[in-house]
């Protein structure tokens, strides 16, 4: 026989609790990273929830790939082997180049850079809050995937890993409104944050005066400021520069490279070990500023904003200051 | 062995259809199905069906969404703590007024996860989307209904 009427007062207690449970992580998930563990448990749980959401899109490729004529598959592979052919071309004279980067890099006494190393990865069609700009990678920490780690694709930069699960991760994508990339003009060196829009197809450039020598359809790639992203690589072009006189700031706003709504393969990039450990080292003198980043409110930019701390800057640093104070004093000790 | 089964696996159902891909114009329209079936269950079995198993499908939710952990997890609990407070009254109305009671549970949900996003500089720019949600879930409230009612006459968990 069951109690005709609950007991509402333990109703309203266990809801109580709960809400004090729910409270209690949703300030921990916010403010530092005690949670990820919790959370990489969950995705764990739910991974194949999101391989079987994504079936459905795969079985459709599947078919699509079955019924594809011979004559039609015999034709991508040409394209293919002449796309393969003109890379290879273009790869040989790459090769001689970096040799000889290295070489006058060796004369400078400067540390030469080493390859980085990239996984292909898959998105999963999965959906996910349709508010935000986020997506799920096949490739998790059992790949070595970890949060904060830039994710490419074949045009350009796609965005980071926010949260890394044992199977999946999730990536948060340029064009989110949360994400900001410490990017530059390729043209002028102009350095600047790419800071997402909530669309796929436009991102906005923050802080560029109304003065900057900005041109429509100017290559925006990574500063590699913040030294989460590695340098040089192509982000977005310039649609549209507009002063606002009156203002502090003009508005730019550029049309990411990577098909952020369209590409299917993605590359998860693991930057160059030596800045990664050069980090490292910065980021254990700075606190915990650096690693904390993923789920503050601007993934990319926190380190930027205090370019002191980051690795790429020092660099800058003496040539900034060479025309001030520092410089006489050298001279003179140069001199006798 | 089903009978305890069924309502956590009727969840599960329901994370994947959220889970499911749509073409992104369609995507702020998709119903909230796991709170959907959290509300069957909980106008259901009030008895058995408890706020612990809404909140765990919530933080799923939370999870596979992306959005801060404890989210939705909240406003489940919230609403099924309102449904089992009145599920007298619910479940002898017709189906409209429960699909319109089961309309407005949704949309404090929505209110309240709103709310969470607005307080970490979260908040959508189209706040008005966000209620369309809970309106095409009246539309589906029928055919949720029967499901789970059929399921559980069938597997006779009561």
């Amino acid at each position: 026989m069951q109690p005709l009427f609950q007991n509402a007062g333990a109703t309203t207690l266990r809801f109580l609790l709960l809400a004090a449970l729910s409270i209690a992580l949703m300030v921990a998930d916010h403010r530092d990273q005690y949670v990820e563990a919790v959370r990489s448990a969950l995705f764990a749980a739910i991974a194949p929830l999101q391989y079987a959401a994504d079936l459905p899109v795969r079985g459709g490729e599947w078919v699509a790939d079955q019924v594809t004529t011979h004559q039609a598959l015999q034709q991508r592979v040409t394209e293919l082997e002449r796309e393969n052919l003109r890379l290879s071309a273009r790869q040989q004279q790459f090769e001689t180049l970096r040799a000889e980067n290295d070489r006058l890099r060796n004369l400078l006494d400067a540390a030469s850079k080493r390859d980085e190393r990239v996984l292909v990865a898959e998105l999963l069609a999965v959906d996910l809050d349709p508010f935000r700009q986020q997506a799920i990678v096949n490739q998790g920490s059992r790949a070595g995937v970890y949060a904060g780690q830039p994710v490419i694709d074949a045009d350009g930069v796609m965005g980071q890993v926010v949260h890394a699960g044992p199977f999946t991760a999730t990536v948060l994508l340029i064009s989110d409104p949360d994400h900001a990339l410490p990017v530059q003009l390729n043209r002028t060196g102009l350095r600047t944050v790419a800071s997402g829009l909530g669309e796929a197809d436009r991102i906005s450039l923050l802080y560029i005066p109304n003065s900057a020598d900005v041109e429509e359809g100017d290559l925006v790639v990574t500063s590699g400021l913040g030294g989460r992203f590695p340098a040089n690589y192509p982000v977005a072009r310039v649609a549209a520069f507009n002063p606002r006189p009156g203002e502090a700031f003009a508005e730019v706003i550029a049309q990411p490279l990577a098909n952020l709504d369209r590409s299917r393969e993605v590359l998860l990039v693991w930057p160059d070990e030596d800045e990664e450990a050069a980090r490292r080292a910065l980021g254990d003198e700075a606190g915990i500023e650096l690693e904390g980043a993923p789920t503050t409110d601007v993934p990319g930019a926190a380190p930027d904003a205090s370019p002191g701390t980051t690795a790429p800057a020092p660099a800058e640093d003496p040539a900034t200051a060479i025309p001030d104070d520092e410089a006489p004093p050298a001279a003179e000790e140069f001199e006798p | 062995m089903s009978r305890w089964l069924l309502p956590p696996l009727t969840l599960l159902a329901g994370l994947l259809l959220v889970m499911l891909p749509l073409p992104s114009a369609a995507e702020p329209f998709r119903p909230d199905w796991v709170a959907m079936v959290a509300l069957y269950w909980a106008f259901a079995l009030p008895q058995r069906f408890g706020l612990v198993l809404a909140w765990m499908a919530g933080l799923l939710l939370d999870v596979s969404q992306g959005t801060l952990m404890g989210q939705h997890a909240l406003g489940l609990a919230l609403i099924t703590a309102i449904a089992l407070h009145m599920h007298q009254r619910v479940r002898l109305a017709p189906i409209v007024q429960q699909a319109l009671f089961v309309m407005s549970l949704l949309l404090i949900k929505q209110a309240l996860v709103l709310w969470i996003s607005g307080m970490i500089a979260r908040a959508p720019e189209d706040l008005w989307l966000y209620f369309a949600s809970p309106l095409v879930a009246v539309i589906f409230w029928p055919l949720v209904f029967v499901i789970l009612r059929d399921l559980r006459r069938r597997y006779n968990v009561s």
